[in-house]
C-alpha cells in the first residue's frame, strides 16, 4: 500500500523529522487560504500515485495568492497516468544549495533491509542506480540487531554527504529506518533530502510504501488506503478480493494461482492475442466467486471473449463446473464468448458439468487460449 | 531419501486444529505421509486427525520424534511458529501459511542461518516425493513416481505441468512448490543442490517467474555447478511495470528490474531451455529422458 506524500510526510515529521511547513487543500479557495497560512512563494503538489509528478505538469510553483488560485485549479481535476488528482499539497518552498537521498528498502536476494544514502536527490534515483551504482552508499541491516548509529553515519559519509550536515543526515537516516520497521515499509525514501543555505536537512518530499500482509497489525496506516483507486474495475476487484490488474487487450482471463494466471496470460500473447487483465480467484471457486470475478471481466468493455483456467487441486472440478452454471444462467444472455478449460481433480466430470450452451469447452490450457483469442478476433472485426 | 522427504519422515502439523490444518493434515495421512503429531498451544492432549497434539513443538520431537513439520498457522501468528519449529531442530519445516509479513520473514531468515533446517515457504503449497510422502497442500493423485524433479515459485503452475507430464507417462521424483513471497527460505539454488545431490532425479524443472533475481542466480548456479540438465519456464512475459502480480514477490519494478526476458536470457546463457509454454517444457523434458 502507498501512502500519499501528504501521510508520509505527517508520519516521518511524527518521528521527528523536519518537513516545510504546509497544508492540504482539495478546492482552488482552500489553495489560497494554503499559501496565506505557509507563506508565499510555495509549491502546489498533486497528491497521486504516481512518479514523475513533476515532469507531468503535477507540481508547480506559486508566486502570488492568484497565481496559487489558478494552479491549484489547474492540477485539481487534471488525468496524470490515469488517476485523477483530487487533493493537492500546497508547501512553503524551500531555498535549497543541495539535495542528497535517503531511503530504506528489503533486499530480497539477501532477505535483509538495506539503507541508503546519496548526494544525487532530486532526481530519479533508479536511473542513478542504473548508470552510477557506487553513488548510491548502502548498508545492509541484520534484523536480530537492528540499525547500529554508525551504519546510518557510515553511509551517509561513503556517500560524500557534506561533513556539516551528514550528523543530521545520519539521523534523518536513523529516523526513517525506525519508521520503516515500526511501521512495516516495504520502501521509505526522502527524496529529495534538501539542505538549506543554513545547513539544516529538511524532507521536501516523501515515500511511505507499506507490507500489505502487515496492514492488520498498522490500522491507522490502512485506514489510510485509498479508496480512490486508479481505475473502477481494480477498485471493484478489491471489494471482491481477488488479485486483479486490469491490462489494455481484449481477452478477458479468470484463473486460479499466480503463476498459473501469468503464464495465461502469456499464452494468450503467445498465440496472438492480448490479455485484458489479470484475475486470480485463489483457492476454492464457489458459484459466488465465479460471478463475481465473470462480472467483472464482463465490465472491462475491453473485453472481447473470456479464457477461465482452472486447476482444481483440492479443489473439484465438478464443484468448479457448478460454480460457471450457476454463475453464467443468471446473466439472461452471455455477454461475451467463454471459453472454459478444468484441470485437475475430476475435471472430466467438471468439463461434463458443464453447459455447452453458455460455454465453449477446451480440454487442455493451449487449447482454450487459442480458442479466446480466436473468439475476440472475430469480435473485434 | 529422496530430495527433502520420504516415507520415513515423521512430521508434525503446527495449527492442526484449524480448518487448514486439520483438512489438510488427513489428505497428508491419505496419501500415505508419516503424519505423527500435531503441535498447537493450549491444545495439548487433544487427538486431531487421528494423532496426538502437543502444546509444542518440542514435546511433538520429544514424545513422537518429529523430524519435519508442515505450518498452517495463520499469518499473524507464523513468524513465532517458524521460531518455534526452528528452535526444536527439526530437518525440515514447511510453511504453508500465505501473507507473512515480509520484515517478519526477514528476522526469520536470519535465524534460519544459524540452524541446520531446511525451510521451504512460506506461501507455498509443500513439497511431494510421489509414493512417498506429501507435506503441503499439493493434489497427491496428479503426480506419479519417475525420474524429473520440479522446483517452482508458484502452486498451480506446478500443478499444470505435472499433469501434463503424468498424462505422458513423465514421473517424478519430487516436486517442491518455493513460494512467491519476497523473502523465503529454500531458494532455487538451494532445491537444485538438492536434486543435484539426488541419483534418483535425472532432469530437473524450474519454474520461475517476475520478480527479484533469483532466477538469475539460479542460472549462475546451473553453469557453475550442476550436472544434471535443467529445463527452464518462466511466467510473468505480458506483466507490466510497477504491478503486483498476485504473488507479493512477482513484480517488476519501475526501473524495469525482476523481468521475464532477464531472467529467460540469464538462463538460455547458463544452457538452460526456456519452453514458451508448458506443454513446451514437458516436449523437452521428454526429449532428454
Amino acid at each position: 500500500m502507498k501512502l500519499h506524500e501528504y501521510q508520509a510526510k505527517e508520519v516521518f515529521a511524527d518521528a521527528g523529522v523536519g518537513v516545510p511547513d504546509s497544508r492540504l487543500a482539495t478546492t482552488a479557495d482552500e489553495a489560497v487560504a494554503a499559501v496565506e497560512a505557509v507563506g508565499l512563494p510555495a509549491a502546489i503538489k498533486a497528491q497521486v500515485h504516481v512518479g514523475g509528478r513533476g515532469k507531468a505538469g503535477g507540481i508547480e510553483l506559486v508566486h502570488t495568492p492568484d497565481g496559487a488560485r489558478e494552479t491549484a485549479a489547474r492540477i485539481l481535476g487534471m488525468e496524470l497516468k490515469g488517476y485523477t488528482v483530487d487533493r493537492v499539497l500546497v508547501e512553503a518552498a524551500v531555498e535549497f544549495v543541495d539535495e542528497l537521498y535517503v531511503g530504506v528498502t528489503m533486499d530480497r536476494s539477501r532477505g535483509r533491509p538495506v539503507v541508503m544514502a546519496s548526494t544525487r536527490g532530486g532526481v530519479n534515483i533508479e536511473e542513478v542506480a542504473a548508470a552510477e551504482p557506487d553513488a548510491i552508499a548502502r548498508e545492509h541491516v541484520d534484523p536480530a540487531y537492528g540499525l547500529h548509529p554508525y551504519q546510518a553515519r557510515k553511509a551517509v559519509y561513503d556517500a560524500g554527504v557534506d561533513r556539516d550536515v551528514a550528523r543530521d543526515a545520519a539521523d534523518v537516516l536513523r529516523t526513517l529506518y525506525r519508521v520503516w520497521d515500526e511501521r512495516d515499509g516495504s520502501d521509505a525514501e526522502i527524496n529529495p533530502l534538501m539542505v538549506t543555505e543554513d545547513r539544516e536537512v529538511v524532507a521536501a518530499d516523501a515515500v511511505l510504501n507499506v507490507d500489505d500482509d502487515a496492514l492488520f497489525r498498522q490500522p491507522d496506516l490502512a485506514e489510510l488506503a485509498d479508496e480512490a483507486a486508479a481505475d473502477d474495475l481494480e477498485a471493484r476487484a478489491n471489494q471482491y478480493g481477488f488479485d486483479y490488474v486490469r491490462l489494455d487487450g481484449s481477452v478477458g482471463i479468470v484463473g486460479n494461482g499466480a503463476g498459473l494466471v501469468m503464464t495465461t496470460l502469456d499464452l494468450v500473447d503467445h498465440y496472438g492475442g492480448a490479455p485484458a487483465n489479470f484475475l486470480d480467484i485463489g483457492g476454492g471457486a464457489k458459484a459466488e466467486r465465479v460471478a463475481n470475478a465473470l462480472d467483472l471481466v464482463f465490465a472491462d468493455e475491453n473485453v472481447d471473449s473470456v479464457a477461465f483456467n482452472i486447476f482444481g487441486g483440492i479443489t473439484r472440478g465438478d464443484e468448479v463446473a457448478r460454480g460457471i452454471n450457476e454463475a453464467l444462467s443468471g446473466f439472461e444472455r452471455v455477454p461475451k464468448p467463454v471459453v472454459v478449460r478444468l484441470a485437475g481433480t475430476n475435471a472430466a466430470e467438471g468439463m461434463a458439468i458443464l453447459n455447452d450452451d453458455l460455454v465453449t469447452v477446451e480440454e487442455t490450457l493451449e487449447g482454450a487460449v487459442k480458442r479466446a483469442v480466436a473468439a475476440a478476433a472475430e469480435v473485434g472485426e | 531419501m529422496s530430495a527433502f522427504v520420504d516415507g520415513d519422515t515423521r512430521v508434525v502439523v503446527q495449527g492442526i486444529t484449524g480448518g487448514e490444518g486439520q483438512f489438510h493434515a488427513e489428505q497428508m495421512i491419505e496419501y500415505g505421509t508419516n503424519v505423527v503429531a500435531g503441535a498447537v498451544p493450549g491444545k495439548g492432549g487433544q487427538d486431531v486427525a487421528g494423532v496426538p497434539v502437543y502444546d509444542t513443538v518440542a514435546g511433538a520431537v520429544r514424545e513422537e520424534d518429529a523430524d519435519a513439520s508442515v505450518v498452517f498457522v495463520p499469518p499473524a501468528f507464523a513468524a513465532d511458529a517458524l521460531y518455534e519449529a526452528l528452535g526444536a531442530d527439526l530437518d525440515l519445516v514447511v510453511a504453508i501459511t500465505e501473507g507473512v509479513p515480509t520484515q517478519d520473514m526477514a528476522g526469520v531468515k536470519r535465524r534460519l542461518g544459524e540452524t541446520d533446517t531446511a525451510l521451504v515457504g512460506p506461501n507455498c503449497p509443500g513439497v511431494i516425493t510421489p509414493g512417498e510422502a506429501k507435506l503441503g497442500i499439493l493434489p497427491g493423485n496428479i503426480f506419479s513416481e519417475g525420474r524429473v524433479g520440479l522446483v517452482s515459485r508458484s502452486g498451480t503452475l506446478t500443478y499444470q505441468i505435472v499433469d501434463s507430464m503424468t498424462q505422458r507417462g513423465v514421473g517424478q521424483t519430487t516436486a517442491v512448490g518455493i513460494g512467491g513471497d519476497p523473502v523465503i527460505g529454500t531458494s532455487f539454488v538451494d532445491a537444485l543442490d538438492r536434486f543435484e545431490a539426488d541419483p534418483e532425479t535425472e532432469v530437473v524443472v524450474m519454474c520461475g517467474e517476475i520478480g527479484g533475481e533469483d532466477e538469475e542466480r539460479a542460472a549462475r548456479h546451473v553453469a557453475g555447478s550442476i550436472d544434471t540438465p535443467v529445463v527452464g519456464f518462466v511466467a510473468g512475459r505480458t506483466a507490466p511495470p510497477g504491478k503486483r502480480m498476485g504473488h507479493a514477490g512477482a513484480i517488476v519494478s519501475g526501473s524495469g528490474a525482476g523481468t521475464a526476458a532477464s531472467k529467460i536470457e540469464a538462463l538460455e546463457n547458463a544452457g538452460v531451455p526456456v519452453g514458451d509454454t508448458p506443454e513446451a517444457v514437458v516436449e523437452t523434458v521428454s526429449d532428454l529422458l
